[in-house]
């Protein structure tokens, strides 16, 4: 490495500090310190925990971003302290970096949050592969290259929970699985040696718990350090309950297969009448919003309704191309 | 400048519950003179639910519309964050999959359709920002928005995947500091609000399956530009439009606050700057008044 190559930059550093045990509030402690452009944030907190103050507290372990034990948020945004270049931080957020848990409201002390929810989370979706295998086999059990595909990359996960404390739907509902324990779901449901998997696929198909209550942000596609694209592995769940007929009914899978008949009708989507479908006779609680959006004119009746230019394409595409029924 | 002209894909909104919309879009463009071919054959988009559904039909239809703006040669230009997402990952799976390319391809044969990847796909906002410029938009501005203290809501479809946001435009942003939508309020003179929830989820997607979650998530962006004073909200995304405009009386019961702000499209931000009228923005079609004009 070429010496000369290295810059330094002096940034200012708000730390979140807190101990379970003592403290009612948190504090925001400032360092200010020269980073040079090779450190990366677990440096950061190395300097400050083994030339400021002892006490400070976070997990590390393997510094090659494989244990996951260090994930932080930096401005908010998640990320493995072991892994985030400090300089490509400030390009994006300037010379004022804050650095907090993965979770504050989990905070034990300092960095270090209790990960009690995610695990418990994992436990719900059979976190393992599930097959009856004789204890004596004649053969390997054969799993070819394209079916190894399908796993690889949800495989790589380490959990570290990135996704997950990066998940509103986990900060809002405490039900929610997450979309860790999706990944690792998806993981196993895609395995053809895996025998749980229409059990599996009942518990991530549940309403307030399953996939059907992720508002598709796609902040664990941003937060994931291993790029694994948690929201991918999600949409799979989904199309899995329509292939495996694991759905019940519910007012969001009619609510998925709703487009589908709207535009082939329309081309566009019929707004009122994806409502009504999804909701059938429950679409009553949503008549007080429906009646303000009518009087400023935000309601196109049913025989109003515009439709595609060349429909007849879509519809012929529609009957060509449909690949799921319900 | 040659004259600026893009095949519009409306999508669904436009057309139904945000019809101010499509009014302010087609108002802002006339006085930019941008020309906008609207591509009345397009479809739905799928909104990331038919993608749940049925992955291949969503991305034939999908790449469908896209044919009809290649086949005019023109940059697409969506005005909802929800179409941006679904038709540039469509874009994006067709362009990187060539296995993939061919059996869509093989279907929209049958219409006489082929997709090539020839015609970007991006929108309004960046379409403004990269090719307009805001310089020429600060100097068209002739009611500057001072007196006002705007907060800017980006809406999630439009900054993140972030590998999306890399291929659909020349100015990528980074969504944990997204930056297009403060600018654009600065070029029309207004102060930008910085607040925490601009770059967060108004929770649109689950509203029927999980209105609790939706509803508090809308609350948040509410009550987070209020904290910081501001008068009105602004964003690119009819979805989030609809959302933070029509639902401040679910948001205000689920996070136990009253919260509720005017909110304008951008275009209506626009528009208001370069004195266009009232009935021209449509802004007689909100549900949270818009009283400020």
């Amino acid at each position: 490495m070429d010496n000369n190559s290295i810059t330094t930059k002096d940034v200012t550093f708000k730390v979140f500090r807190f101990n379970s045990e003592t403290d009612y509030l948190p504090t925001y402690k400032e360092y200010k310190m020269e980073v040079t452009s090779e450190e990366v944030v677990l440096d950061i907190l190395d300097r400050i925990k083994w030339d400021i103050d002892g006490s400070f507290s976070y997990r590390r372990s393997c510094r090659h971003g494989i244990c996951g034990a260090c994930a932080i948020k930096v401005n908010g945004k998640a990320t493995l302290a072991c892994k985030m270049n400090l300089h490509s931080l400030t390009e994006t957020f300037g010379d004022e970096l804050t650095i907090e848990p993965q979770s504050t409201k989990r905070a034990v002390k300092d960095m270090i949050i209790d990960k009690a929810d995610f695990w418990e989370k994992h436990a719900k979706i059979t976190p393992y592969l599930n097959s009856e295998i004789e204890e004596h086999p004649d053969m390997e059990c054969v799993v070819s290259i394209e079916e190894n595909d399908r796993i690889m990359e949800a495989d790589l996960c380490i959990q570290c929970g990135a996704c997950h404390y990066a998940c509103p739907v986990v900060e809002i509902n405490e039900q929610f699985i997450g979309p860790a324990a999706f990944v690792k779901a998806y993981r196993f449901e895609a395995d053809i040696r895996d025998e749980s998997h229409i059990e599996r696929l009942e518990e991530c198909a549940l309403p307030d718990q399953g996939v059907w209550d992720c508002v598709k942000c796609f902040e664990c596609a941003e937060a994931c350090p291993k790029e694994i694209n948690p929201i991918e592995k999600i949409t799979a769940l989904h199309q899995m309950i329509f292939k495996d007929k694991v759905y019940k009914n519910g007012v969001a899978e009619r609510h998925a297969v709703g487009f589908a008949h709207s535009i082939k009708k329309h081309g566009l989507l019929d707004e009122g009448q994806l409502v009504l479908y999804s909701e059938g006779p429950s679409i009553v609680k949503h008549i007080p919003v429906a009646l303000q959006m009518f009087k400023k004119g935000k309601i196109v009746m049913p025989w109003n309704m515009p439709k595609s230019d060349n429909l007849d394409e879509i519809q012929k595409l529609i009957k060509s191309s449909s690949t799921t029924k319900y | 400048m040659s004259k600026l002209k893009y095949a519009l894909f409306t999508g669904c909104t436009a057309k139904e519950s945000t019809p101010e919309q499509m009014m302010s879009t087609m108002a802002v463009a006339k006085k930019l003179d941008i020309e906008l071919i609207e591509l009345t054959e397009a479809s739905c988009c799928g909104a990331s639910h038919l993608q749940d559904y049925d992955d291949f039909l969503s991305l034939v239809l999908n790449a469908r519309n896209i044919a009809y703006a290649e086949k005019h040669g023109l940059t697409m230009v969506t005005i909802c964050n929800t179409c941006q997402l679904n038709t540039a990952m469509t874009k994006h799976r067709l362009d990187n999959n060539a296995e993939l390319k061919a059996r869509v391809n093989e279907k929209l044969g049958e219409i006489g359709l082929e997709y090539k990847g020839t015609s970007l796909v991006t929108h309004f906002l960046y379409a403004i920002i990269d090719d307009f410029g805001l310089d020429k938009i600060k100097e068209m501005v002739v009611k500057p928005l001072s007196q006002f203290n705007i907060a800017p809501f980006y809406g999630c479809h439009n900054i993140r995947p972030s590998e999306l946001q890399n291929e659909s435009h020349k100015s990528p942003e980074n969504p944990y500091n997204p930056t297009s939508l403060d600018d654009l309020i600065i070029a029309c003179g207004g102060n930008n609000v910085d607040y925490d929830e601009k770059n967060k989820c108004c929770g649109f997607h689950a509203e029927l399956q999980a209105p609790k979650t939706a509803a508090t998530l809308t609350g948040n962006a509410l009550a987070g530009a209020m904290d910081q004073n501001a008068d009105w909200m602004v964003t690119p995304c009819p979805l989030c439009h609809l959302k933070l405009d029509t639902q401040y009386h679910h948001a205000s019961v689920a996070i136990g606050r009253e919260v509720k702000l005017p909110v304008l499209h951008m275009q209506q931000m626009i528009g208001l700057a370069l004195g266009c009228s009232v009935e021209e923005l449509g802004l007689n079609h909100h549900v949270s008044d818009v009283d400020f004009v």
